[in-house]
């Protein structure tokens, strides 16, 4: 009679009532249900939507784990406490006393994204009567992700709140939703709360409170110093690997590229979506720089700095990779069609670079080009499917003549 | 002139316990049951009263649509019991023999000299046209549409089929027979696959051969029509089984129905998996008798992924030619979801590593391994649908019942049994062939 015989007798308990769900949320998250086929296929494989959202949960560990030293690093770096690193490994990056910061600054935002998104997933399963659905696990671990350090709880649990119920559960749940929710959430803050999004007083922990006094300190993202037409003194390498100011996981592309691999590896993730983003944005990236070059657009141009930058550098910097290959592959929001996806991904990574560089307000474009081609997925999967639908009408016209 | 037929998308599903290439004759028992529900869309109109002698191949029912559709006992008997169901439906009709065959005869003919109209006649009389079934539907032939071709997939590539270059072995005549009163019946041609060139099929005459290779779902019919002949609005084509051939060319060169069939034994739950010779409608526990190991198991009639449940009590389906039996899955897993998984199949890798080991055979069991979902998961149907078509697409349109659209995205050309590979892999664990079948009949009651 261990735990799960007992667990059992609860679910019998607990069957048909308001609570079942909620409880069979946390059984099956102990345990495998004991569901057998009926009518159809009497066997099934391995996969479950569990375990595919944990695999992305997994791919997006290393930039959590990533992003906690890297709080740290640029608040101490800031404040004069340690030198620039060297290399990846370099002492002054991963070390107790940055994990510290990360830890006190970072943890609180996922937990708050967990508990206030997960509470209101239940609250809607025990109304609708539906078992707890496993999107918001994926979300809620990318939401801390893409906020910047400084963010109030307060204003991530409005906005999870908000993204929850209008991004989502309006829509019916998970697998019903038109808009990716983590940037559904992101979005919110973005336009409720302008100034915790953008500026060079969020990205860096503390950069707020000094702000005005004789420590005070600056931490902009390359994106805002190329947006003011700046040039920002960051290595390649250090872009690369990450350690640069920006929302909390977005900004190693080195450990980002890995969790592609292993998304793509694993199959979950699209790698038609991914690969299609990166060429679009190079696409984007090299054609202003043609522009740039041509000197269609001086020096003097607000827009100079970002249109200038090496078309390759865009994938570097910003959220870019971070958006092309944890956001833009949402099955749920993304095209559905394998064709759809090239289209899809394509035009994300082009209209990403196109709003980086004429939003000087604001130069991150890849959570508008998602949000943006979220809406026209199903549009671009219509005339795809369509197009099947054309050969077939096609072929019966010719069968007949 | 043949033609290749390969295909790269599908997913062959290696399970413990295919059956060795050894036949025993069982004895012919004593209840039988035909079931109309077998017949799907077919409404019966009973012939022969409870407590009534049949003769083996004499009518018990016929179509409500068309009373020259007759559906003959495989056994002589009494009828012991028609079983009803709601609203009286008709569920089964029990046969209890008394140990003996009495063939009710027809008439020996010679086909080659008959008409296409003679032919189906003859077929109607003897009980054999239920054999003939028809793309679009999925269902019995009308046979007042004229087919543009005739379908007959002579290689099985289910899970532990029943290998058909085995079961037909020395049936050449038979099946030339068959073949060739199919071909009367249709102005196009009629098109044989066979796996390999040992097929008893390769080499008969008056048909096109094509010799077909790659993974399930190769061996469905579906998947050949779509490369040699695709079905277009408004086209008919017929497809016959090559066990119901054998049936047929018997008839004819005999004068008996004979419903005896090779049958295939499989499954991890089988002691000794191997072939044995029945009876269509026969109770699964005479055939399984002495050779399952009943503890928590699932006797399948039919493969793993198309076939009915049924169990000990229950009957061989009209059509099937293998029982499968295989574990109850009603068990907890811990940490099922997230810990890797070595003994089940997934084209995933997601921690599963079934990609690891292709040539494996495994033990699967009934665990839906994860709970009904919303559709979420893209473009991994695609990886093991063969056919031209988009099936979540398909699968949806049905749900949401828009006829013009299923018609659009090919619902003409498919059959359930189509989707049963992207049903095992669905990570939202949504019953797909239902949702197939019950689209295909709202096709059929508002297209006709």
């Amino acid at each position: 009679m261990g735990l799960k015989q007992n667990l059992h007798n609860l679910k019998e308990k607990y069957k048909g009532t308001k609570m079942a769900p909620l409880f069979n949320g946390f059984h099956t998250f102990l345990y495998l249900p004991n569901e057998t086929t009926h009518g159809g296929t009497h066997v099934k494989a391995a996969d479950d939507l569990k375990r595919t959202m944990n695999t992305v949960i997994m791919a997006l560990v290393p930039c959590l784990l990533f992003g906690m030293f890297n709080a740290g690093y640029q608040h101490h770096l800031a404040t004069g406490e340690i030198e620039r690193v060297t290399g990846f490994f370099s002492g002054n990056f991963w070390n107790l006393n940055n994990l510290g910061v990360g830890l006190i600054k970072v943890l609180p935002l996922v937990i708050v994204s967990y508990v206030v998104g997960l509470a209101i997933e239940f609250v809607f399963c025990i109304i609708k009567g539906h078992e707890i659905e496993e999107g918001y696990l994926v979300t809620g671990m990318l939401v801390p992700l893409i906020v910047p350090i400084d963010l109030p709880l307060w204003m991530l649990a409005v906005a999870v709140a908000f993204g929850v119920v209008i991004g989502k559960e309006v829509f019916g749940g998970t697998g019903m939703n038109i808009l990716n929710p983590a940037l559904t959430i992101r979005a919110f803050l973005f336009f409720a709360y302008p100034t915790w999004m953008s500026g060079d007083k969020v990205w860096v922990n503390g950069a707020r409170e000094l702000a005005g006094s004789a420590d005070a300190i600056s931490g902009e993202t390359m994106l805002g110093s190329l947006a003011q037409n700046l040039t920002p003194n960051y290595s390649v390498s250090e872009m690369f690997f990450g350690f640069i100011p920006g929302s909390v996981g977005e900004t190693s592309t080195f450990l980002i590229l890995l969790g592609a691999l292993f998304l793509i590896f694993t199959k979950i993730g699209s790698w038609r979506i991914m690969l299609s983003s990166v060429i679009g944005a190079l696409v984007m990236g090299f054609v202003f720089n043609m522009v740039a070059d041509a000197g269609i657009i001086g020096e003097t141009s607000k827009f100079y700095g970002l249109m200038s930058l090496d078309f390759w550098k865009h994938l570097l910097i910003g959220g870019f990779a971070f958006g092309a290959v944890y956001m833009a592959t949402d099955p749920v929001t993304a095209s559905q069609t394998n064709k759809g996806k090239w289209i899809y991904g394509f035009l994300i990574g082009f209209i990403s670079i196109m709003i980086r560089v004429f939003n000087p307000a604001y130069p991150e474009g890849v959570m508008l080009a998602i949000l943006l081609m979220n809406v026209f997925a199903p549009t671009i999967d219509h005339y795809v499917v369509q197009g099947n639908v054309k050969k077939r009408l096609k072929r019966a016209k010719v069968k007949t003549a | 002139m043949s033609k290749d037929i390969r295909i790269k998308k599908g997913l062959d599903i290696k399970l413990v316990g295919e059956a060795k290439q050894v036949t025993t004759e069982l004895p012919l028992g004593s209840v039988f049951a035909v079931r109309p529900s077998d017949f799907h869309g077919v409404i019966p109109k009973i012939l022969a009263k409870e407590g009534t002698e049949v003769k083996a191949g004499e009518a018990l029912f016929h179509s409500k649509s068309d009373e020259r559709i007759l559906f003959p006992s495989p056994v002589s008997g009494k009828i012991t019991e028609i079983v009803r169901g709601a609203r009286r439906k008709v569920l089964e009709i029990k046969i209890t023999t008394n140990g003996t065959q009495d063939y009710k005869s027809f008439d020996k003919v010679d086909v080659s000299s008959m008409s296409g109209e003679e032919v189906k006649n003859h077929l109607f009389a003897s009980g054999c046209w239920p054999f003939i079934k028809q793309r679009p539907y999925d269902v019995v032939a009308n046979p007042n549409q004229a087919p543009k071709a005739i379908f007959v997939s002579g290689y099985a590539s289910g899970p532990l089929a029943a290998n058909y270059d085995y079961v037909l072995e020395g049936k050449q005549e038979e099946l030339q027979v068959a073949l060739t009163a199919l071909t009367k019946l249709t102005e196009g041609k009629v098109h044989v696959s066979v796996g390999s060139s040992k097929s008893p099929l390769a080499k008969l005459k008056e048909i096109e051969v094509h010799h077909v290779s790659g993974p399930h779902p190769i061996g469905n019919v579906s998947t050949q029509i779509a490369q040699v002949n695709p079905i277009n609005k408004g086209e008919v084509v017929w497809v016959v089984r090559p066990q119901d051939l054998v049936v047929i060319g018997e008839l004819l060169l005999t004068g008996k129905l004979n419903l005896k069939r090779t049958i295939a034994v499989t499954g991890s739950k089988i002691n000794e998996p191997k072939y044995v010779t029945a009876f269509a409608g026969a109770q699964i526990g005479d055939i399984v008798k002495g050779n399952l190991n009943n503890d928590n198991t699932r006797v399948i009639s039919g493969d793993v992924l198309s076939g009915l449940q049924e169990g000990e009590e229950g009957f061989l389906g009209y059509y099937d030619n293998q029982i499968t039996a295989i574990p109850e899955g009603d068990d907890y897993e811990f940490f099922g979801w997230n810990k890797p998984i070595f003994n089940k199949i997934s084209t995933s890798r997601a921690l599963t590593f079934s990609w690891l080991t292709p040539k494996k055979k495994y033990d699967l069991n009934t665990n839906t391994n994860g709970e009904h979902r919303a559709f979420v998961v893209t473009g991994a149907y695609e990886e093991v649908f063969p056919l031209d078509i988009y099936p979540m697409q398909l699968l949806k349109a049905c749900m949401y019942k828009d006829l013009d659209e299923m018609e659009g995205l090919g619902a003409y050309e498919i059959a359930p049994e189509d989707f049963a590979l992207t049903e095992f892999i669905c990570v939202s664990k949504q019953p797909h062939q239902k949702i197939i079948r019950e689209g295909l009949d709202l096709m059929r009651e508002e297209l006709g």
